[in-house]
């Protein structure tokens, strides 16, 4: 589950970064732009279903906190 | 003196709106009614349109439930329709997606609202003859179509193909003396906004030269500019009203 989103995350991002882990604070990465955001809001949609909003979306800091508010929201 | 100067009255005129269950195309509805045109509103939310109708000026306005996206009832539906002076299409929707998440279907929705179902009910209207000669046919664009943001593009692209089509049939209509000009919002405050989040809005406002996003009364003027009858040699033109947003 957790190797999984590890790996649509870098995909919907376009990153090929090994650091990339579930306690990575994603805003602080390089390739991190408003780009990238609304990829990963595009992703969740695609792969999980879940439609998340900019303003919740904006709340969330690590991996972890995006997969916990998945499976809160399935 | 008779009568008050006013060039930009609608008096005497009846105008479509589409979209005109929110936004832009309610704002339009309701600032065209205060310069006494008569209406009839078109939504696809009959609670929110029979909101928009309460809020007309004067009497004789219609609100009618139709989801333009419907091809295969234009017909009828716009049979039933009165003769008009003028149309404006304000519905729209947008999504925004990076391009290695748009489906062919995501564009086609965006296409289907934006463009195509505008293009079929102008086709009906003037197959059907329902625009008077002097009618005036207003598109609401955006200046997406020229200026890039994250994720725009299947709006861009509609916005962008809505711009020719407005110029193509302002050349296509003329001899008819039916007018086609297209208005290019920038950043106006409507529900269609909140796909973004609080804190890109506030950078975003920080960009416009006049300090702020638009009111969709101030779109609305400049569709009243172009209903009227003081724009009868303007056709096939795009206003911007953008806030100076387009001078970067």
């Amino acid at each position: 589950m957790e190797q999984k989103f590890i790996t649509l995350f870098k995909e919907a991002i376009d990153s090929e970064n090994d650091q990339i882990s579930m306690d990575t604070r994603f805003r602080e990465l390089d390739e991190w732009d408003s780009l990238a955001a609304l990829s990963i809001i595009a992703m969740l949609d695609e792969e999980y279903d879940i439609i998340i909003d900019g303003n919740k979306f904006q709340k969330l800091e690590t991996l972890s906190e995006i997969l916990n508010y998945i499976s809160e929201n399935k | 003196m008779n009568k008050e100067y006013n060039p930009f009255s609608l008096e005497g005129k009846t105008i479509l709106v589409t979209g005109a269950s929110s936004g832009i195309g309610k704002s339009i509805a309701i600032e065209c009614s205060k310069m006494k045109a008569k209406l009839c509103v078109i939504g696809r939310d009959i609670v929110r349109l029979n909101e928009t109708l309460s809020e007309l000026e004067g009497e004789g306005h219609r609100a009618l439930q139709f989801d333009i996206n419907e091809n295969e009832k234009i017909k009828s539906f716009i049979s039933e329709l009165p003769e008009l002076n003028g149309v404006v299409h304000a519905a729209g929707i947008i999504k925004r997606l990076p391009l290695k998440f748009i489906s062919k279907e995501d564009f086609n929705e965006i296409l289907d609202t934006n463009l195509v179902s505008a293009s079929q009910v102008t086709r009906e209207l003037h197959k059907q003859k329902k625009l008077k000669t002097g009618s005036s046919i207003v598109f609401i664009s955006s200046i997406a179509s020229d200026f890039a943001s994250i994720g725009n593009i299947m709006y861009m692209a509609s916005k962008g193909a809505v711009n020719s089509f407005s110029k193509g049939i302002a050349f296509e209509f003329a001899k008819s003396n039916i007018r086609s000009n297209v208005i290019q919002p920038g950043m106006v405050v409507t529900n269609l906004t909140k796909v973004i989040n609080d804190k890109e809005i506030e950078e975003d406002i920080k960009r416009y030269p006049l300090g702020r996003y638009g009111t969709t009364q101030e779109i609305a003027y400049a569709a009243i500019y172009l209903l009227s009858d003081a724009s009868a040699w303007v056709t096939g033109s795009k206003i911007v009203v953008d806030g100076g947003i387009t001078l970067r």
